[in-house]
Formats: structure tokens, C-alpha cells, sequence
């Protein structure tokens, strides 16, 4: 018997985190949760992992950093040291308080920009794609829960409408 | 309950509100059409935005001579509005990076608004130092790369690069996390719309957002890393604009307190315009449940709390100049000072609008008043750009050799240019009123429950 999934629809937020908790007490496999809004508690009670953007955030933060330190060092150190003004030019140390200002800045610039180049790849989103919500609703008011099963589908539709569902399909 | 929030706090959204009048309310204004007042509006934007336009082509056609600048007010107009317009470009990451991490419910309501504000006065502030330039195309010298003449590279000691950076990055992460934002409410334009135009444009626009759950975890997690990032930016970048003059010699420039004194003054000038805009906004886009008198009363604080400390930092400015014995410093400020000297109105512009009218905003009655807070927000606009002409062209215009001293008077092209870019922010703004989602209404479904006027009555009336 092959995999089939059912998406159900529902038209509420707390009702549907009852539900998807009970799904996974019921040890069914949830697919996928298409919501409105950001639900509180939903990824615990749907049993996602954590992101770890904040982690790519930080690693981008230290390249930004390490970027700012060679290239202010590169620039005016190596390349062409300068008197300009008296200030000290001629080694990295002494000329490294004018630099602060500079290094806080890249890396402020590295870890956010890396960090939502990385989002937008990761969830796939950028210009011309497509949209995947199978319901235009989900962005308005309704959420709706992908579940797949590979026994009793009347079993889960009727699980899903004790539930609180209020509308129940079969995925095509 | 899980949505159980005191009842003493008011409620954010009044009016019997569902989900779904939430994205109908928020669509409103992208989906109707525009009323006559809108194409006034935007007429006279317009012609005040090609009439800078016009200003600054003479400018680059004919040279920086055209302005009133003179050997020793060297900088005057184009600077008090960059930095004017830098300042105003504060208050959005402000609302929408620091109240995020202080968990404030009531930035929600207004943070897309004052982002979209701040992006386009940023706009307005960068124009200035590039036009001033003289010779525009050369403005990639200011970057860090390899030129026509070998590779002479800029110089990092210079407080003025360190603007270079701090304003392109403040600009384009400002950006990102504005736009991060909008993907969602975007992508309900999208799946509203029913012209073909509109869901194609909204379908780009969106980015494809689908609303999984693991992107909402990312979404959520990479608003608060970026607001972690956006609030020591917001406070670096007007640090760094007040070391263009704290690190120079001049008096009246070279004081320590001017980082302090500049952020505030950021934060105090951009409420003002967000304010503004604002209270103009919930009206002309039937808002009023979104934005209401809890938003107005509360940012309203925040100017009073800014305002002082700008105050606070203009009276230790003045103690400073008599305690340090410095006699520059006494010129400055008490002998032939700001109060009394020529410049003597431009000072008192400067007391008035913005340490003694907002005191009015210590009474309930007068902070939680409309017109009020409309007035009071143009009074300190107004005060503020006359701030950074006090800093500097009055301080410019008495250096350290008498001889020299000297008046600034501004010609037809500083103001054009000033009115120009007040043009094209408006331009710039009424164009985003009717055609992005003005509320970031993905957010507010999420507290709908614990701060709706409706579902607060609900569970007082279950005892809940």
C-alpha cells in the first residue's frame, strides 16, 4: 500500500495546535503545516528541530570581522602606510583604534546579509517562484495541516474532524 | 489561557476584528483606488521633488558655488539636512530592532510604516554628501577598491569613511529586514488578488512564501538575530555621524558628549516624523483600529524620554562651556554664544521646539490628544533640523580667528534641493501607502487574541 496524504483545514489557531499535538501523539507523520501567521508552539508540537541560522549568523559575523581586520590591515598597513595627520600608520596595533568603527560595521554587514542569503536559500524563496501553498487561504485565515498515512485513510479523516477540521481532502 | 494578557493593559486592535478583516483591512488601501486627495498629495510631491531634481543638476552642472557655502562655512545647509534626514531614519529599526527584543506588542501596528520611513529618509541623507561631492562620478572613490590612480586607498582613520560604511550598511540591512518582513504580507496580497496584473506583481514581490512552518521558525529566528544586529547598528550609525564633528578641532565640535547627544536626538527627531506620518496615515487609510491612541500615547513617551535627554545634553553642553575654563569653548557657548549672538534666533528655534513645547507632552490629556501630537510632532521636526544648523553653522561661523568670522545665508539652490528631498520622500512614501501591505498584518493575527479589544472582553465576561 502506497503513502497517501491528507490535508486538512482548519480555521483556527489553538484548535489546530490540539490537533497537531494529538497527531503526534498519535504517532502520525505531519507533513507539512501551511499557517497565516507564525503560530506560538506550533514547531515544538509538530516536533521540528531548531534552526540553526543563528549559528550561520555567527560564523558570517566572524568572516565579516576577519574580512574588516585583513583589509583595513592590507590597505593601510601593508600596501601603502601614510603619515595623514601624525597618526600612527605604521603598524596594525597602533593605528587599530580608528578601525573599530569599521569592523563593527562589516560585521554587522556579513552576519545579516549572509544570514538572509542563507534563509531565502534554505526555505527557497526569491524572485519568479512559485508559490506552494495548496490553498490560498492559508495566507489569509485558515491553516492547514498535510498528514500522510499508510493505513486507514478513514481513520485519520475521521481523527482530523474530531479534531476541530473543518474541511478534509485527499492530496492529488 | 495561552492568550492571557492582564487586563490592564489596553487593548493594540479595537473593533470586533477576525483574522480575516485583518487582511481585509491591510488590503484596503492596495486594492481600492486612489481618492483625489492622494493625487493632491502626490501632484505637489512631485513637482517639490522635480524642483530639487532641477536643483541638483544645476548644482552638478555648474559646481558647488552655487550654494552659499563660504571659505569658513564650509559646510552648512547640505550637511544640517543630511544629518536631519539620518536622524529621521532612526526611529524605524529603533521600533522595529530594540521594541522587538524588549517584546513589545505595540510596535506591530506601526513598524512597517516607520521601516518603509527610515528607508527612504536614509535615501534622502545620502544624496546630500554625494551631491556635495561636486564632481558626483567620482563618488566611487569612496570606496575601498583600486583606482585610476594605482591603488592610493582610502583612509580608515577618517570619521568620514567610517560614514561611508556605517550609512550603506544601516541603508541595506534596514532593507533586507524590511523586506524579510514583507514576505508574508506580500504573499496575502497575492493570494487575494484578483486582476492578473496584481497577482503577478504580488507573486514577484513575495518571493514565492508559502507560510511552511519551518520557514515561519527561520522567519521568526532571522527577525530576532536581525534585530539583535539592527539595534547596536542604529545606535553606531548616529555615533559615527557625530564623529564627523567630535573628533575635529572646531569648537563646539570637539566635545565628547556628541555620540550620546546625537543618538538621542536621532531617536527624538525620527518619532517625531513617524508621528507625523503616521497620525496622517491611520486616517487617510482607515486605520484606526490598528493605530490607535495606545501607539500615539506610547511613542509619545519615548519622544518625552529622547526629548530630555536632548535637553539634558544641551544644558551639560553649556555648564561644560563655563566649567572648562577653555576660553573657545566659552566663545562658543556664553560670549558672543548662540544665544545672543547673530544666530540668536536660530538658538532660540532650537530651546523652543524642542525643550520647552515638548514638555506640554507630561500631561495625559495633551499626549493622548491627535492634533496635539501632530502639532508637537512638526514643532520638533522643525526644532531638530534647526539643531544641526546651530551645530553647524553657527560653530562654523566663529572659529578661532576673528578675522575670519563671517555669516552664512543660503541661495534659491539649498533650499530647492532641501524641498526637493522632501519631495521625494513623500513621493517615495505615498507610492508605498498604496501599494505594499502598510501593517504587518502576519504579526498582528499573531497577537490578535491576547491584545483584540473584542477577545479581551471575551474572557473578562468568562472570568477567564
Amino acid at each position: 500500500m502506497s503513502n497517501k496524504t491528507i490535508q486538512a483545514i482548519f480555521d483556527d489557531d489553538d484548535v489546530l495546535l490540539k490537533a497537531v499535538k494529538g497527531l503526534k501523539d498519535a504517532n502520525y507523520d505531519i507533513e507539512e503545516v501551511f499557517t497565516p501567521f507564525p503560530v506560538h508552539g506550533l514547531e515544538k508540537a509538530a516536533g521540528l528541530k531548531n534552526t540553526r541560522i543563528a549559528i550561520a549568523s555567527f560564523i558570517y559575523g566572524v568572516i565579516g570581522f576577519s574580512f574588516a581586520v585583513w583589509m583595513m590591515n592590507y590597505m593601510m598597513i601593508m600596501d601603502w602606510p601614510q603619515n595623514i595627520g601624525g597618526k600612527p600608520s605604521f603598524s596594525f596595533h597602533e593605528n587599530m583604534p580608528a578601525f573599530i568603527p569599521i569592523m563593527f560595521e562589516l560585521t554587522v554587514f556579513f552576519a545579516a546579509h549572509l544570514m538572509v542569503i542563507t534563509f531565502y536559500m534554505r526555505s527557497k524563496l526569491w524572485p519568479f517562484k512559485k508559490a506552494e501553498n495548496p490553498d490560498v487561504r492559508t495566507t489569509d485565515d485558515h491553516f492547514m495541516v498535510e498528514v500522510s498515512t499508510e493505513e486507514n485513510v478513514e481513520k485519520l479523516e475521521e481523527f482530523l474532524k474530531n479534531n476541530g477540521a473543518k474541511e478534509i481532502k485527499l492530496k492529488a | 489561557m495561552s492568550h492571557y494578557e492582564a487586563p490592564i493593559r489596553e487593548p493594540l486592535i479595537y473593533g470586533d476584528k477576525k483574522y480575516h478583516d485583518i487582511s481585509v483591512d491591510v488590503a484596503a488601501p492596495v486594492e481600492g483606488k486612489a481618492n483625489k486627495k492622494w493625487w493632491i498629495a502626490f501632484t505637489i510631491a512631485l513637482i517639490a521633488f522635480l524642483y530639487g531634481l532641477g536643483a541638483i543638476l544645476y548644482t552638478i552642472g555648474t559646481g558647488i558655488g552655487v550654494w552659499g557655502l563660504n571659505n569658513r562655512v564650509n559646510w552648512a545647509w547640505d550637511i544640517t539636512n543630511f544629518v536631519w534626514w539620518v536622524g529621521i531614519g532612526h526611529a524605524g529599526t529603533l521600533i522595529s530592532a530594540v521594541l522587538l527584543l524588549f517584546r513589545q506588542k505595540w510596535r506591530m501596528g506601526i513598524n512597517r510604516s516607520a521601516e518603509a520611513m527610515t528607508i527612504f529618509a536614509v535615501v534622502q541623507a545620502g544624496l546630500f554628501p554625494i551631491i556635495h561631492m561636486g564632481r558626483v562620478w567620482n563618488a566611487f572613490y569612496v570606496l575601498p577598491i583600486p583606482n585610476n590612480y594605482g591603488s592610493l586607498w582610502v583612509n580608515f582613520n577618517s570619521p568620514l569613511l567610517w560614514d561611508v560604511f556605517a550609512i550603506s550598511t544601516y541603508l541595506s540591512v534596514s532593507l533586507v529586514f524590511w523586506y524579510t518582513g514583507l514576505l508574508p504580507d506580500f504573499a496575502m496580497l497575492r493570494d487575494r488578488a484578483v486582476r492578473p496584473f496584481q497577482k503577478k506583481i504580488y507573486s514577484l514581490l513575495s518571493f514565492g512564501w508559502s507560510g511552511r512552518l519551518k520557514d515561519w521558525q527561520r522567519f521568526e529566528e532571522v527577525s530576532l538575530v536581525l534585530a539583535g544586529l539592527a539595534t547596536p547598528l542604529v545606535l553606531s550609525v548616529h555615533t559615527i555621524v557625530s564623529m564627523d564633528f567630535a573628533t575635529s578641532v572646531i569648537p563646539g565640535w570637539h566635545s565628547t558628549i556628541f555620540p550620546p547627544y546625537f543618538v538621542a536626538g536621532a531617536i527624538f527627531s525620527g518619532f517625531a516624523m513617524v508621528q507625523t506620518l503616521l497620525l496622517i496615515m491611520r486616517k487617510v487609510s482607515n486605520l484606526e483600529s490598528y493605530i490607535t491612541r495606545v501607539h500615539i500615547e506610547n511613542m509619545n513617551k519615548v519622544i518625552l524620554l529622547t526629548g530630555g535627554i536632548v535637553s539634558v545634553a544641551y544644558i551639560t553642553e553649556f555648564f561644560v562651556g563655563w566649567y572648562s575654563g577653555s576660553s573657545y569653548e566659552d566663545y562658543t557657548y556664553l560670549s558672543v554664544g548662540a544665544a545672543t549672538g547673530p544666530y540668536w534666533w536660530a538658538f532660540w528655534a532650537l530651546i523652543t521646539c524642542n525643550f520647552i513645547f515638548p514638555q506640554t507632552l507630561w500631561f495625559k490629556k495633551l499626549r493622548t490628544n491627535y492634533i496635539w501630537s501632530f502639532i508637537i510632532s512638526i514643532i520638533i521636526n522643525i526644532g531638530m533640523w534647526f539643531e544641526r544648523f546651530d551645530i553647524i553653522v553657527i560653530d562654523l561661523s566663529r572659529g578661532h580667528l576673528p578675522s575670519s568670522w563671517t555669516m552664512f545665508s543660503p541661495t534659491f539652490v539649498d533650499i530647492a534641493i532641501f524641498i526637493g528631498t522632501i519631495g521625494f520622500f513623500f513621493v517615495l512614501f505615498l507610492l508605498y501607502a498604496r501599494t505594499f501591505p502598510v501593517i504587518a498584518q502576519a504579526e498582528l493575527k499573531s497577537i490578535l487574541k491576547s491584545s483584540g479589544d473584542n477577545y479581551k472582553k471575551l474572557r473578562e465576561e468568562n472570568h477567564e
